[in-house]
């Protein structure tokens, strides 16, 4: 293996995928930011170099205007901002922004705001100056005449000023890191100012006392605001406060995270009902829906806050590497573009090289480093390196020490960096929006265009590649739509609700119902989510002795015991974390083969750490099957409670893939682009030749998808017989469609074995000649792809489903239904109490209706599943099936066909695969 | 393909598979029970009755239909094969007062069961004190022939026990199926649990080397359809 750049260890553990695992925000998540004097200087000085305040004037950047409720700023800084900030602009040669300006007049008007703005467009200062300015008013009120202290309010005590002005960041180290550079313009205006931090790592003396002695600006988290409302003095603590700041809203949105703030900020409009809110958010599809977020919804209507659009960003340059080599036809190491790539990193000052998962990370750096003649200064950074690891490199990186950073989307959110001058975006795009989000990340400069060159791994991500840079010169946006809120959210929150003030049952109904995700909330999801919380929500009642939380006489809900808060307290928040398993490195046991045996030999315990790797992965492998981990090909030899012991292999290629395409499928938005794409044949001219002659050929033997159709194509492969559709939904849609179509052609009789399923296409395989059965009529393929596969073949899978259980456990823990951690001693990871899987079984079967199942199965629409795409995708369908009876594999299947034996298998029944460990035994009995 | 399922299953029912312990053929139900034609006699193993209820009292609120879900199993089961005598291996009850939760229509369920057979009781270390309301004897352990059932097993030949909850996990191709199962070496056998909430212990821990003393043992793994015996060294 070859060395790693002096300083910059690698330390990794794979994750199915890197975008979901890197939790952005989580409190262990660490991010790193550059200072935000520095992003106030790139905003407000277009040349500003080194902290050298420019003498130039600096160019005004306008909002660009979309009526009626996005403003035009008439308003002069004079007349927004006092003297004393001013000054402060002018000494350093900066001028505020038009959308800083803009915010502020909108704070003037007493109205929430949403800021659309691209990376170093100076979006934190915007949301912050409201506050500062606010703030330095009053203070000036204070020292005139009034003085701060305590007042009774009769009920309570209160204290004058108070809490003004919550953050909340998706990042713990945003947070902090903000915390730190809001310092400097308070201190230099002098402004009487306290900003404090509050995260995970807050000790308990200073929560204590910020809850006593609150600052005037708190930063903190989505989870550490749930526990501070959950808190009985969460009304003394936040009646003060004006204003809401929400950093990366976009990115909060889309997740349970932001189902969680969603229901903090209905609680903090009621106790704070003059409260303002500001998101921040990345240029989103639909901002409308994006602003009802910000402001409570009235019932029956929609509500919005006004949006501000920071306009002048120049549009990127936008490119597909022109590969002289030729283009794999599957996988997604792009290894035939690794010498491309290192001359782009050779001949730009540094480059961003962006990869979908951990494990492609690992790959590359592992190839671009082992091509380093130059000794080029590249690095690694992937959210399961190690903290302190990916802080050197951010340091490096800050520093300017770095030419080359490979990342995967660690670096989507919070890190702004000056320098970098290309971004190379290697694989499928995934979304037009989440790629101009990447891309953003080498725009140093407003006024400059940012520059990225998209390597495509294979011949479908070139169509891909091909239709994202159109859509981004359309700067057509493809962010999803506004989440409908979870009931395991809502779970959790009617507990801390609990365990601060008791609270009648309408009145926090309606409060719900004031979140936009919430807003259709049926009142019988509300009475069941309540009554789940009380005594588990079930028909037969007999745990209402055990209630966690009870109604006293006025019908007011409490918690019925402190130990009921304690375990709240424990497990709030919605991110669950994988079972990881420690990995480590020790010397083969021998035996070549590494043929299973378990405890024959004995493996030296202790060994190098490599890192930590899913649970689910291991489970899934075999002594002696081989893997990439930690930059390398190692051999998994053993499990020994939470140790995994690894081996080097010698085997250039892993046998077992641990490419797992990432959490984000192919958007919906692309896809149809994609089709669009291949059914123009005009439009081929912008392909690059190897890609036009692999169309033509699919064109010359069977048939190019048309793009209102699914075209299915059949053939015969060695002793087996194929079936392959391309429906372009996307891998996770497909894993879906694959086992819903084994099923049925199990039922057909074709004697189905297994299936595959990459973003685009789907291949199934069997015994029976599917071609025949089709032209014989035993086949009808209008019915085999029936939407009605949605009905009582799904609810038999579901039955079974991996997936699905793992989505249900996903969903009773962030209910609360079972803890993630327990008071009282902590029990080691293997003294498993009882297994969710059979909760899921026992619960299907005797009550199917219940609100946890459901909450499991709206999960399963959207989530690991996929059935509202499925869904969608065979009504479009439906009646325009299209098939081609070959008597060969085609050119667009030769993808696909290739994923066999490298992606997982799906689809073969469990009784199959021991069968065939058991006849192993047979053959050995019989010699 | 056929050679498979002549060793791991009877030809006429491939639902259930043969386990001989000290030369006594037993049949392995796709339940989890175990079958003795000779003397028609069922044994089922670690019911953990009303466990559901037994983590409500400390605010887990696990769905209470585990009783039932049991019950319901163990009756079909004791349908299939109309035992003379059920031997409920230990562990029948979750916790020392969980049978005074059992609700009157599961009460009534078990007495039915009983109905026209022995029903025994054995003791098992969560119901050490089983009272004697529930029909049928309660012992410590049972000795038919050369067959001894007690629920916690010894390493003793000729020994059916349960209290360690066998799994095992089958490994292909990046694929992997975990379930319940018997452990045999042809000397003794320790019995899957029975009861609906019932975790797993892999018999890859090093408990099961303490019983079994060769590596040679073979797990009968419950499959969807039928029962696979599967060489224990396959398994992790």
């Amino acid at each position: 293996m070859p060395g790693l750049v002096p300083g910059i260890h690698v330390l990794g553990a794979p994750s199915e995928d890197v975008d979901g695992r890197d939790k952005p925000g989580h409190d262990d998540v660490e991010k790193i930011v550059v200072p935000m004097y520095e992003r106030i200087r790139d905003c407000s000085a277009a040349d500003g170099e080194g902290g050298t305040p420019s003498t130039k004037p600096s160019p005004r950047l306008t909002c660009s205007c979309v009526p009626p409720r996005i403003l035009q700023t008439s308003a002069q800084p004079a007349a927004l901002l006092p003297r004393r900030f001013q000054q402060w602009f002018a000494a350093r040669g900066w001028s505020p922004r038009a959308h800083q300006l803009a915010l502020l007049e909108k704070a003037r008007e007493d109205a929430s705001a949403l800021l659309i703005a691209p990376t170093g467009a100076g979006k934190t200062l915007a949301g912050f100056l409201p506050t500062l300015v606010e703030l330095s008013t009053e203070a000036a009120e204070r020292n005139a005449g009034a003085k701060q202290g305590l007042v009774s309010t009769g009920r309570s005590v209160q204290r004058t000023g108070g809490l003004h002005t919550l953050y909340i960041s998706p990042l713990k180290a945003l947070a902090v890191d903000i915390a730190r550079n809001l310092e400097r313009p308070i201190a230099e205006m002098g402004l009487p100012i306290k900003v404090e931090t509050r995260t995970g790592d807050t000790p308990v003396s200073r929560r204590q006392r910020q809850r006593r002695y609150p600052p005037d600006v708190l930063l903190t988290t989505p989870e550490q605001l749930a526990l501070l409302l959950s808190s009985d003095d969460a009304p003394f603590l936040f009646s003060s406060l004006k204003r809401i700041v929400l950093d990366e809203l976009h990115a909060l949105v889309t997740s349970k995270r932001g189902d969680l703030l969603s229901l903090g900020l209905a609680r903090l409009w009621r106790l704070a009902p003059r409260m303002r809110a500001i998101g921040l958010s990345a240029t989103v599809a639909e901002p409308d829906q994006l602003a009802r977020f910000l402001v409570p919804q009235p019932g029956g209507k929609q509500a919005a806050a006004d949006i501000v659009i920071a306009g002048g960003a120049a549009p990127p340059e936008v490119e597909m590497l022109d590969t002289r080599e030729r283009l794999p036809w599957a996988g997604h190491s792009a290894r035939h573009a690794l010498p491309e790539i290192y001359e782009l990193i050779k001949a730009n000052r540094t480059t961003l090289v962006f990869v979908n998962t951990r494990s492609q990370a690992e790959m590359l750096f592992q190839n671009l480093w082992s091509m380093n003649d130059d000794g080029l200064a590249i690095a690694l950074h992937h959210g399961s390196l190690d903290v302190a690891q990916r802080r050197k490199v951010e340091d490096a990186m800050s520093a300017g020490r770095l030419r080359g950073v490979v990342c995967t989307s660690s670096l989507d959110l919070g890190v702004d960096w000056g320098d970098v001058d290309l971004v190379v975006n290697i694989g499928a795009p995934k979304g037009s929006s989440r790629l101009m989000q990447r891309i953003g990340r080498a725009n140093h400069r407003l006024d400059e265009a940012s520059r990225a060159v998209l390597v495509p791994a294979n011949r479908f991500e070139v169509l891909e590649c091909r239709v994202a840079i159109d859509a981004i010169a359309e700067n057509a946006q493809d962010t999803p739509p506004l989440r409908t809120g979870g009931l395991d959210v809502l779970a959790q929150h009617v507990l801390g609700c609990a365990c601060g003030e008791p609270f009648l049952s309408d009145d926090l109904y309606a409060e719900i119902r004031s979140a936009a995700p919430y807003a259709d909330l049926s009142r019988q999801d509300f009475d069941d989510v309540v009554d789940f919380v009380a005594s588990g929500g079930y028909a037969l009642k007999t745990y209402e002795r055990f209630a966690r939380i009870k109604q006293d006489k006025e019908g007011r809900w409490r918690v019925a015991n402190p130990k009921v808060r304690q375990s709240y307290r424990m497990n709030v928040g919605t991110i669950v974390e994988d079972d990881m398993l420690k990995v480590r490195l020790v010397r083969s046991r021998g035996g070549g083969q590494g043929k299973a045996g378990g405890s024959t030999g004995v493996i030296a315990r202790g060994g190098r750490l490599l890192g930590e790797i899913e649970e689910a992965f291991i489970e899934g492998l075999s002594p002696g099957d081989t893997f990439v981990f930690s930059g390398e090909v190692v051999r998994y030899e053993t499990l020994v409670e939470d140790q995994v012991y690894v081996s080097r292999a010698h085997d250039k290629d892993p046998k077992v893939p641990s490419y797992m395409g990432g959490k984000f499928p192919l958007s919906t938005y692309l896809a149809e682009r994609v089709r669009r794409l291949l059914d123009d044949g005009r439009a081929w001219g912008g392909l690059p030749e190897q890609v036009r002659d692999w169309l033509s050929l699919q064109k010359d033997v069977s048939q190019v998808p048309a793009v209102r159709e699914l075209l299915v194509e059949s053939f015969p492969r060695a002793n087996k017989h194929y079936l392959v559709c391309y429906p372009f939904e996307g891998r996770l849609a497909h894993q879906t469609l694959g086992m819903l179509l084994t099923r049925r052609l199990e039922r057909a009789r074709a004697r189905p074995l297994g299936f595959v399923a990459n973003e685009y296409a789907v291949a199934i395989w069997g015994l029976g000649d599917l071609s025949f059965m089709i032209r014989d009529g035993r086949i009808d393929l209008n019915a085999l792809f029936d939407p009605d596969m949605l009905g009582d073949d799904l609810e038999a899978w579901l039955a079974e489903s991996a997936l699905m259980k793992r989505t249900f456990r996903n969903c009773a823990i962030i209910s609360g239904l079972i803890a993630r951690r327990h008071t009282g001693e902590e029990k080691t990871r293997r003294q498993v109490l009882f297994s969710t899987d059979l909760v899921y079984d026992v619960l299907r079967k005797h009550q199917a209706d219940h609100v946890l199942l459901r909450a499991a199965r709206a999960d399963a629409a959207t989530g690991l599943l996929d059935l509202r795409r499925l869904g969608d995708m065979l009504a479009r369908i439906h009646g325009r099936i299209t098939h081609r009876e070959l008597d060969r594999v085609s050119p667009l299947a030769v993808p696909v066909m290739l994923e066999i034996g490298r992606e997982s298998v799906y689809g073969e029944a469990a009784d199959e695969l021991l069968a065939e460990a058991a006849n192993e035994l047979v053959k050995e009995a019989m010699g | 393909m056929t050679v498979g399922a002549q060793v791991s299953g009877d030809v006429d029912d491939m639902r259930v598979s043969r386990v001989t312990i000290s030369d006594v053929s037993f049949t392995a139900d796709l339940s989890g029970a175990l079958f003795w034609e000779e003397q028609r006699l069922l044994v089922v193993s670690d019911l953990h009755l009303e466990k559901g209820s037994s983590f409500a009292t400390r605010g887990v609120l696990l769905p209470p239909y585990d009783t039932i879900a049991t019950l319901g199993r163990l009756a079909a089961v004791i349908s299939r094969h109309d035992p003379r005598i059920v031997i409920a291996l230990g562990d029948s009850f979750h916790d020392r007062t969980a049978h005074q939760r059992l609700s009157s229509d599961d009460r009534d369920a078990v007495t039915a069961l009983q109905t026209g057979r022995d029903w025994i009781w054995i003791s098992g270390n969560h119901d050490p004190m089983l009272p004697r309301d529930l029909g049928g004897t309660v012992a410590d352990e049972v000795a038919i022939g050369p067959i001894t059932f007690r629920h916690e097993p010894s390493g003793a030949r000729g020994e059916i026990a349960g209290h360690l909850h066998p799994k095992a996990r089958v490994s292909a191709r990046g694929r992997s199926m975990e379930r319940r199962c018997f452990v045999s070496d042809g000397m003794r056998a320790v019995m899957p649990a029975f009861g609906a909430y019932a975790g797993g212990l892999s018999i890859r821990d090093a408990a099961f080397a303490k019983i079994f003393p060769t590596n040679g043992f073979v797990a009968h793994l419950l499959g969807d359809r039928r029962v696979h015996a599967i060489a224990a060294s396959r398994c992790s």
